[in-house]
């Protein structure tokens, strides 16, 4: 029987040849991890299901990034009992304040999340590890909690919908914009528990920056995760830094899918998706009006160091525009040091952007450029819902590197052309 | 039946596609203490909410409920505030799978989530599925809860459960 990655890997977790969807399993997992907010619940529900040791600690992180630095005295509490977890855990993966980055950014990186693997997290854009190859999804903190114990969860087989992408886009346009495109026709629970499945020759074009940054937006379509097939790309990424073997899966040709969406997007340009949910996406030249205050370059979404590039380019030898704040988070360590070697920081410093340590900070409203009421931000984060960055009456315009870096100087949402 | 799986009171309403930034905002996520998240349970929906509500109360919305972050938090502060079920036309999977971990019973019935009105008295019964409109005499049979998570809710939820299994496995090596 043809099967879907997603059908392949579950069924490689659960030993069994076939798995269809609708059915309940059993899998293993190959990695499992929270942060400073999901953890705390997390260890609680590991005492009380019985957990003396993690069933592997080679295979469980602990990461501190969402109020990391500590932002006040409640969030230096959590990230006191995720450190002392890991301690008392022997954990191998605690990355303390110094070595900490955004976890969908680290994790990848270190080479603790490959393809064909099974992986939850207690954070809901875990999906980000589709672009690997990988089935990886968020969960809740008692599924963590239970998983740390067991080292396996339940899933549902979810059907998948096949994502075909072709044409040409414009110029600036990225794996941003075809995700976003992509929310914008099906709407935000348009992939509500299926798979989603990214294919086709724009896919397989794409960096594997760009894909993590597809894969990471899947949730926003109420998806479970969303896949791309490993490929050269995926290879060229994983070898060198992968931490255990993984193994390739691809869908077979006859597989069967609950929907196809076929795209020509030849003459697509950069999308934007307006306050308040990320369907709610128009092309950016329809708001080039829309006066802003912040400009926010970060985050799981678009953190790494080609996002970091492209902001550069945009902002090199110009100056964010006098009534805006332009806040640049590198998303691990790593990034820094290299957009430090490459001369970024002292791009965004000449630009007079503010460069911060890796931390979720403002992607969440948690610190670091918080909104106030009537303040409207351009953000390359992955939601804007209501209060999200801030006061209920703030506004988040989520786009590309690109599209924010050319918002922040221009003072207003701008197509980098306009620069 | 077991009594407990009877539930009656007065429904609040919510639109579509409610988000966990709504239900518990990211800015009280540096606690998990439900009394304290429950103070502050749909605050971003409607700051209203957790004073006019009582509990035993019914939180009734429409497609795609609880859509958004992973956060426990979010079921932990509906059920610390005292709503007894949430009934919903969808739920966002992260969050069904949440609400049936830590014990918040969920249905979901799009006609009861079309028909029910503001302030209207229902009676749900979560075993079942059947729920009862009183104010308008209307009745709805809410999708039936899969028998694994129906195993989940019977064993106290997953924690329980998952200690269950274990004394099973220890019991059986020994
Ligand atoms: S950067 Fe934002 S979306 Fe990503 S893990 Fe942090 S808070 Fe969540």
């Amino acid at each position: 029987m043809p099967m879907t990655i997603a059908e392949k890997i579950l069924a490689a977790h659960c030993d069994r040849e076939r798995v269809a969807p609708g059915e309940l399993i059993e899998a293993r997992l190959d990695f499992v991890f929270a942060n400073d907010i999901t953890g705390p619940m997390a260890f609680r529900v590991f005492k009380e299901a019985g957990g003396e040791r993690v069933f592997d600690p080679q295979r469980v992180a602990m990461i501190p990034d969402h109020f990391v630095p500590n932002k006040d005295i409640a969030s230096a509490v959590q990230a006191k009992e995720l450190r002392e977890f890991a301690l008392a855990q022997q954990l191998p993966y605690y990355f303390e304040v110094g070595r900490m980055g955004i976890e969908h950014v680290l994790l990848p990186e270190q080479g603790l999340v490959l393809p064909g693997e099974v992986i939850i997290g207690a954070d809901s854009h875990t999906c980000t590890y589709g672009a690997l190859g990988a089935f990886a999804t968020g969960v809740g903190s008692t599924d963590l909690g239970a998983a740390l114990v067991t080292g396996k969860t339940w899933f549902r087989v979810p059907e998948s919908i096949r994502f075909v992408y072709r044409g040409e886009p414009g110029e600036w346009v990225g794996g941003k914009d075809l995700i976003l495109y992509t929310i914008g026709r099906i709407g935000v629970d348009g992939a509500r528990y299926k798979a989603m499945e990214f294919t086709g020759p724009l896919i397989e074009r794409l960096p594997m920056n760009e894909r993590f940054t597809m894969s990471n937006m899947a949730i926003e379509a109420g998806a479970k995760v969303g896949i791309i097939a490993p490929d050269a790309v995926t290879e060229a990424y994983v070898s060198g830094r992968a931490k255990r073997a993984y193994t390739f899966y691809r869908s077979d040709g006859d597989a069967a899918y609950a929907a196809v969406h076929e795209w020509d997007l030849s003459g697509l340009e950069p999308q934007v998706a307006c306050p308040h949910l990320p369907e709610n996406v128009k092309g950016v030249s329809e708001l080039r009006q829309v006066r802003i205050d912040q400009s926010v370059i970060g985050s799981c979404t678009n953190g790494r160091l080609e996002d970091l590039r492209v902001a550069a380019s945009l902002l090199k030898g110009r100056k964010v525009a006098p009534h805006v704040r332009c806040i640049v988070i590198p998303g691990t360590p790593e990034v820094c040091r290299q957009a430090l070697d490459e001369g970024l920081y002292q791009i965004f410093m000449d630009a007079e952007a503010v460069v911060s340590t890796p931390t979720c900070g403002p992607c969440l409203g948690g610190y670091m450029g918080i909104l106030a009421a009537g303040e409207r931000a351009v953000s390359t984060t992955n939601r804007n819902f209501v209060g999200r960055m801030g006061h209920v009456e703030s506004e988040v315009y989520l786009a590309s590197p690109a599209v924010a870096a050319a918002s922040a100087v221009a003072g207003r949402i701008a197509h980098p052309n306009d620069i | 039946m077991r009594s407990d799986m009877r539930l009656r009171g007065t429904v609040w309403k919510f639109g579509n596609d409610v988000d966990t930034d709504a239900i518990i905002p990211a800015r009280y996520l540096n606690t998990s203490d439900p009394q304290a998240l429950a103070r502050h349970c749909m605050e971003d929906a409607d700051p209203a909410f957790v004073g006019k509500m009582k509990p035993g109360d019914i939180i009734l919305a429409g497609k795609n409920f609880g859509c958004g972050s992973s956060r426990e938090h979010a079921p932990v502060a509906i059920k610390g505030a005292g709503v007894a079920v949430v009934i919903a036309e969808s739920f966002a999977r992260i969050f069904y799978r949440n609400a049936f971990n830590i014990g918040l019973p969920i249905l979901e019935s799009a006609p009861a989530a079309a028909e029910i009105g503001e302030g209207h008295d229902v009676e749900v019964d979560i075993e079942t599925g059947a729920i009862i409109d009183h104010t308008t005499g209307n009745r709805f049979q809410a999708t039936a809860i899969p028998p694994f998570m129906q195993e989940l809710l019977a064993a106290g939820g997953l924690v329980a459960y998952v200690r269950r299994q274990r004394q099973k496995a220890a019991a059986q090596s020994h």
